[in-house]
């Protein structure tokens, strides 16, 4: 263990958050390994599957194909930071229950992200933006169908709240 | 005549859903145990070498490095894996000993205390190969000529058998017209998004492995003992891990055995989680590749008469169950059609590839593809209209149990009905007005059709077909239920899953027949030291054998609690009604014992219990695949799975011609899986399955260079769809009970998947035709339709 | 797949970050967003010993109308670019191109200048710094130079950039005809993937629907981003008849020089560049006011 480690300092879920780590540390690996936040999921490590998908300062971005020390000081959001502050279900999660829009579960948590991010940015999308936002997240389980379901059912909940 | 059910079929959440939305998942990559190292893998350039040295002296010197093992220690210390057909020279191990013989073939397992660092020493492994010749074709490698994969087994055909089912020569001879075409199910797999894992730690005062693994495996901790020289009690899985998909691929025995032998040396716990280069190259979890010739005889008024059928499948360089992908469509080998005389030939055969493991469907995918390009083209030969041909020939509803040539009886069906529905349903004479507009727009378009079986209840009654020194004929599975003191109920079951909803399906069938509220039954997961026997969610059967074996399990327990009632109330057992849990006797509703009384007695009054009665209140039920049982006749008979789903999809494409690039406009499934317990259950799996098959029909492929290397080795390559190339899906169920199951219900985890990829290969080809264009080998990529369309074109480049 | 190790610098500024390359030599990468360059990291097809990230500098995060000229910095991520109101009103191709690179979770990190320097002969930005002759500014401790798009990109991943420069920005020409259209097709195996062939186009008419400007450039289909501008040059003074635009994509189709790979043959992209061209040149005409 002689490989030189660097100390990392992010905002994670609002909470600050630090570990020291070797610099080719991915976020993802950061967020599992260090933080033990094992919700964000690695599927290929080459930026092309979604599973690991995180919010930074608010926008997904892909948690495989960053280092934890490029983000130093920065806002992370992992789908442990998407339940309401007393840890029940979100409108968007709790649409996913009610649609039965996860089957595995493996590709949620970067669904979720992907899902919520737009809905942060376009309330009310329509089906096709929908698709649009989410084919960056690859799912086998589901045909999709029902994913875009649910964030059509959680965008009108939303409007209605 | 539909029962009225409490709980089965409403709508209901799934028990799992809180834990995957939140990010509470269990999947084997979240385990961390303290002191856990970390495996990465060496792996062979070559598709077909001899290994002439291996060189660790650099790698061992590395910081974190705890262990390097190459095949010559690891095989003299374990057994060759199971292969599932007679070939008792093949060997298998997870390391490569003297040859490798597929590009990505493990050759050295380094353990490390970090992943990073076991990958920084894997790259100074330094393996000395010399290269032999190989074969990639799977024609070529029947030849005598071919470079042999396996000399010891004297030839690279694994299996090979013709059956003759019927008075094949005579409706051959006799049948006033025939065709016959090949077509071709190309190389692609499940590919899960998770990539499969194991963490294994042996602990040597109790002589116990422990394993955790994202496994979906019938008979994982027998064949693991086996392979590893334990005892079968030595070995104990932990079935509460979550299994990031499967879709019947996770059977990463060989992983296991490797990892199993690096925790007991290196005397810490071991994992290793495929990253995605290990996983597509050496996980061995490619599908089925596969041709079929087929030859077809028919009168002109559409009846078919005689099927002559030649699979030859290319299983790679090693076999586990791989090669009994050819044996599971004998079960629905004439799909739903009436067809009295069906030869078979099936052939599976090795080369120099990735090995092929078990897809959703074993097999049954690709051969109904065969059976659906067969009635496109005996339509468009007689210039009939696809769909009045499948009519034509299709079972009819009172002729169920209908017996197959090939041995199976069919429990029930309404295909007619089924079709009728579907096409209601997407408005098909405006399909057609849509596909002849676009025509007439100079677009090419085109409809597909496809309506195929789902053999469901998974039995392996393939293995003695294909095997005659394997004569397995149960495949049980179990499930216990208890009711603890405070009266609450606990189902377990003794496997894993893969996100279809067990645990929602255990709880939904304990709770209608014990008449408790579903959402407050606890499904757990046993190990496989503590569980009841079961053959894990392969075969699209946990709806009938764990649902049944959860029916059977709550019938005896409530039984248990009325003869308890019975006897306390001083009545006879008829005489006592049950509801909701709560017991009273027939016509006095005064008198009763309601369930939290039941429970006390049973947990704390063993003066109040019926002689021989035991205490506490659990029961348990162990239930073997209904119809199963049976051995094939020497003519190669036998009844295979129990129940019969079917599936109708139809469907428009365009095609821009002058790319070739596909687009599906509209997509519809009708769908009858008899009962279903949690319909959204069934249309996420039929949903899921649609879009897989999409994939192998336009998408996924693992190509290889001649050179014999794998050219789609990433998901920038072998390309799963996205919910752009996955368009609005839509289903309408029909429910057609099968007498054979508890609820009538039937299998779907398969669904959509067995005929989708048909119905867009008959869409395209409907597309091509007014080109006087044919495309018979999938994936349909945007190149291959495009080369289709210009083969003279691109022949005179 | 993990990285190869390596030291982590992040620059202070961009002298800082060139000083770091004449410092490390080849030992030495630029990462800016590390959208493309992760992947190769973790797949070990390279591994430097020293990472110099310019992710946040600056100096690298203009957008800027200069004159006749949108500047746009290195570092500037995707989707800031995307997001600013000056790019679709000065150079709406690049609008238009934007939409094709990748999905939003990489263009949140991904940059302008990462792109081009990535060099991928199917990436949407260089097929449009090739288009519009964009002129790139590379910074070193030796100074600073200018070249143009076409030069910049020499070939598959490779590019004219010293071991000690970094790329500042580029500059994409403000077309100032009375009307300008443009347009952007692209075929990729799916959604969000690198383009198996790519074509853009931009056409400027006056008043009159006559042609004074005309530019044409094909991804995917050579070993780098090919611009055909000369050969476009030649609808000046033409009502952009549809004819004269499929002559010209043909002319163009035969001018590639593909190869085969497992997407696509070498005539398969033949046949593309033609088709995409002829839609890219016909987007372009309809997009600046004239009808087909």
């Amino acid at each position: 263990m002689t490989e030189k480690t660097i100390l990392v300092s992010l905002e994670v879920n609002g909470k600050p958050v630090s570990a020291r780590v070797p610099a080719r540390t991915t976020l993802v690996d950061f967020l599992r390994d260090e933080l033990r936040l094992t919700g964000t999921h690695v599927g290929c490590e080459h930026g092309t599957c979604g599973a690991c998908t995180v919010m930074l300062d608010g926008e997904p971005i892909r948690s495989c194909l960053v280092f934890a020390v490029q983000l130093e000081g920065q806002r992370i959001t992992t789908v442990e930071g998407l339940t309401k502050p007393d840890g029940s279900l979100s409108i968007l999660q709790d649409s996913f229950a009610e649609a039965h829009a996860q089957q595995c579960g493996y590709c949620t948590p970067g669904m979720l992200i992907s899902a919520q991010s737009l809905l942060n940015n376009n309330p009310q999308p329509s089906d096709d933006e929908i698709r649009v936002a989410i084919s960056s997240n690859l799912c086998r389980c589901t045909g999709y169908q029902q994913i875009v379901n649910a964030v059509g059912m959680a965008a009108e909940r939303m409007a209605k709240e | 005549m539909e029962q009225a059910f409490k709980y089965i079929g409403a709508k209901r959440r799934t028990k799992e859903a809180p834990r995957f939305l939140t990010g509470s998942g269990r999947f084997v990559a979240d385990i961390h145990l303290p002191g856990m190292k970390h495996v990465a893998i060496v792996a062979s350039p070559h598709p077909s070498a001899r290994i002439i040295s291996i060189n660790t002296e650099a790698a061992r010197a590395m910081p974190g490095v705890r262990y390097i093992l190459d095949g010559e220690e690891f095989c003299a210390h374990t057994d060759t894996l199971y292969v599932g057909v007679d070939a008792p020279k093949l060997k298998r191990y997870a390391l490569a000993r003297d040859v490798v013989r597929y590009s990505g073939e493990w050759v050295v397992a380094v353990v490390a205390d970090s992943r990073a660092q076991a990958e920084d020493a894997a790259e100074l492994v330094e393996v000395e190969y010399q290269a032999t010749p190989h074969v990639i074709d799977p024609e070529l490698s029947l030849r005598d000529d071919a470079p042999l994969i396996h000399p010891e087994h004297g030839s690279n055909q694994l299996y090979h058998r013709k059956f003759v089912w019927g008075p094949v020569e005579a409706a051959f001879r006799e049948a006033e017209e025939r065709v016959s075409f090949r077509v071709t199910w190309g190389r692609s797999s499940t590919v899960p998004i998770e990539t499969f894992g194991v963490l294994a730690q042996w602990h040597e005062a109790d002589q116990l492995l422990d394993v955790w693994a994202s496994i979906q495996m019938p008979k994982y901790p027998d064949q693991l003992a086996r392979a590893l020289r334990l005892p079968g009690n030595a070995v104990r899985v932990h079935y509460d891990v979550d299994v990031g998909g499967s879709f019947g691929l996770k059977r990463g025995i060989k992983h296991t055995v490797l990892v199993s032998y690096l925790a007991r040396k290196v005397g810490a716990p071991v994992r290793f989680i495929e990253d995605r280069l290990e996983n597509m190259r050496g996980g061995d979890m490619h599908g089925p590749d596969r041709f079929f010739d087929v030859e077809v005889a028919f009168n002109r008024d559409g009846i078919i008469k005689g099927l002559r059928i030649r699979a030859v499948d290319d299983v790679g360089a090693y076999a586990g169950r791989s090669p009994l992908q050819l044996g599971k469509p004998v079960s629905a080998i004439c799909g739903p059609y009436q067809i009295h005389a069906i030869e078979y030939e099936p052939t599976s055969v090795m080369t120099n590839k990735t090995p092929q493991e078990a897809v959703r469907g074993f097999g049954q995918a690709p051969t109904n593809l065969a059976l659906e390009r067969t009635m496109d083209h005996v339509a468009r030969h007689l210039g009939m209209d696809p769909i009045e041909l499948r009519r034509k020939n299709f079972i009819r509803k009172d002729q169920f149990p209908y017996l197959i040539p090939s041995g199976s009886t069919y429990d029930s069906g309404d295909y007619h009905t089924v079709l009728d529905k579907a096409l209601a349903a997407i408005d098909y004479p405006e399909l057609l007005r849509q596909r002849d507009s676009l025509r007439a727009a100079g677009a090419l378009a085109g409809i597909g059709i496809s309506t195929c079986l789902e053999p469901s209840g998974g039995n392996s009654a393939f293995e003695p077909l294909f095997n005659a020194k394997n004569d397995t004929t149960t495949w049980m599975d179990s499930c216990l239920v208890r009711v603890d003191l405070s009266g609450a109920i606990t189902g377990v079951m003794g496997t894993s899953s893969a996100g279809q909803g067990h645990e929602t399906l255990v709880a939904t069938v304990l709770g209608e027949v014990l008449e408790r509220e579903p959402d407050k039954i606890r499904v757990v997961h046993a190990d496989s030291l503590n569980a009841l026997p079961s053959n894990s969610p392969v075969g699209s059967r946990m709806a009938i054998m764990l649902g049944g074996a959860a029916a059977g399990a709550a019938r005896k327990l409530k039984a248990t609690l009325i003869r308890l009632a019975a006897h306390n109330l001083g009545c006879a057992i008829d005489d006592i009604e049950y509801a909701d849990g709560n017991t009273s006797v027939r016509g006095n509703p005064e008198r009763g014992l309601s369930w939290d009384k039941l429970v006390e007695i049973a947990h704390r009054k063993f003066h109040l219990l019926p002689p021989e009665m035991e205490p506490g209140l659990q029961a348990s039920f162990v239930w073997e695949v209904p119809t199963g049982g049976g051995l094939p006749t020497e003519d190669g008979r036998i009844q295979i799975y129990p129940c019969y789903s079917f599936e109708a999809h139809v469907l428009l494409i365009k095609i821009d011609a002058d790319t070739g690039r596909p687009k599906i406009l509209k997509y519809l499934c009708g769908h009858d899986c008899g009962v279903m317990i949690n319909p959204d259950v069934v249309h996420g799996m039929t949903y899921g399955g649609i879009a897989h098959g999409i994939g192998a029909a336009l998408y996924e492929k693992f190509a290889y260079t001649e050179e014999g290397e794998l050219a789609s080795g990433t998901l920038m390559d072998y390309l799963i769809p996205s919910s752009m190339e996955v368009p609005e899906l839509h289903i309408v169920d029909h429910c057609t009970p099968s007498p054979l199951t508890t609820f009538g219900q039937k299998g779907s985890g398969e669904s959509g998947y067995l005929g989708s990829a048909a119905a867009i290969c008959n869409a395209v080809n409907d597309a091509l035709a007014p080109r006087g264009k044919s495309i018979e080998t999938l994936p349909m990529s945007n190149l291959a339709i495009w080369n289709t369309l210009h083969a003279t074109l691109s022949a005179t480049r | 797949m993990k990285a190869a190790p390596f030291e982590y610098v992040r620059a202070e500024s961009l002298d800082h970050a060139c000083q770091m390359l004449v410092q490390h030599g080849d030992e030495a990468k630029l990462i800016a967003g590390g959208q493309s360059l992760v992947p190769m990291l973790a797949m070990r097809l390279l591994a430097p010993a020293w990472l110099v990230d310019i992710h946040g500098l600056s100096e690298l995060q203009q957008i800027a109308i200069a004159e006749d000229q949108l500047v746009i910095g290195a570092a500037v991520r995707q989707c800031v670019a995307d997001a600013d109101p000056r790019l679709n009103s000065a150079v709406p191709l690049l609008s238009r191109a934007l939409h094709w690179v990748g999905h939003a979770a990489t263009r949140n990190r991904g940059t302008v200048g990462g792109s081009l320097a990535h060099a991928d002969p199917s990436a949407e930005l260089a097929l449009s710094a090739a288009l519009l002759e964009a002129t790139l500014t590379l910074r070193s401790e030796r100074g600073s130079r200018q070249v143009a798009a076409g030069d910049f990109l020499i070939g598959p991943m490779m590019t004219c950039l010293e071991a000690d420069e970094c790329l500042l920005e580029v500059r994409f020409p403000i077309w100032q005809e009375a009307r300008t259209g443009s347009a952007f097709e692209e075929i990729s195996a799916r959604h969000g993937d690198f383009a198996i062939v790519s074509a853009a186009a931009q056409v400027g008419v006056d008043q009159t629907g006559r042609c004074t400007r005309a530019a044409l450039a094909i991804g995917g289909a050579g070993p780098s981003a090919l611009a055909f501008n000369d050969l476009a040059r030649r609808l000046v003074g033409t009502r952009l008849e549809d004819g004269l635009l499929r002559d010209l994509a043909q002319q163009v189709a035969a001018k590639v020089e593909p190869t085969s790979d497992l997407q696509a043959s070498a005539a398969y992209r033949h046949h593309l560049a033609g088709v995409l061209a002829e839609r890219a040149l016909l987007g372009a005409k309809r997009d600046a006011g004239l009808s087909s």
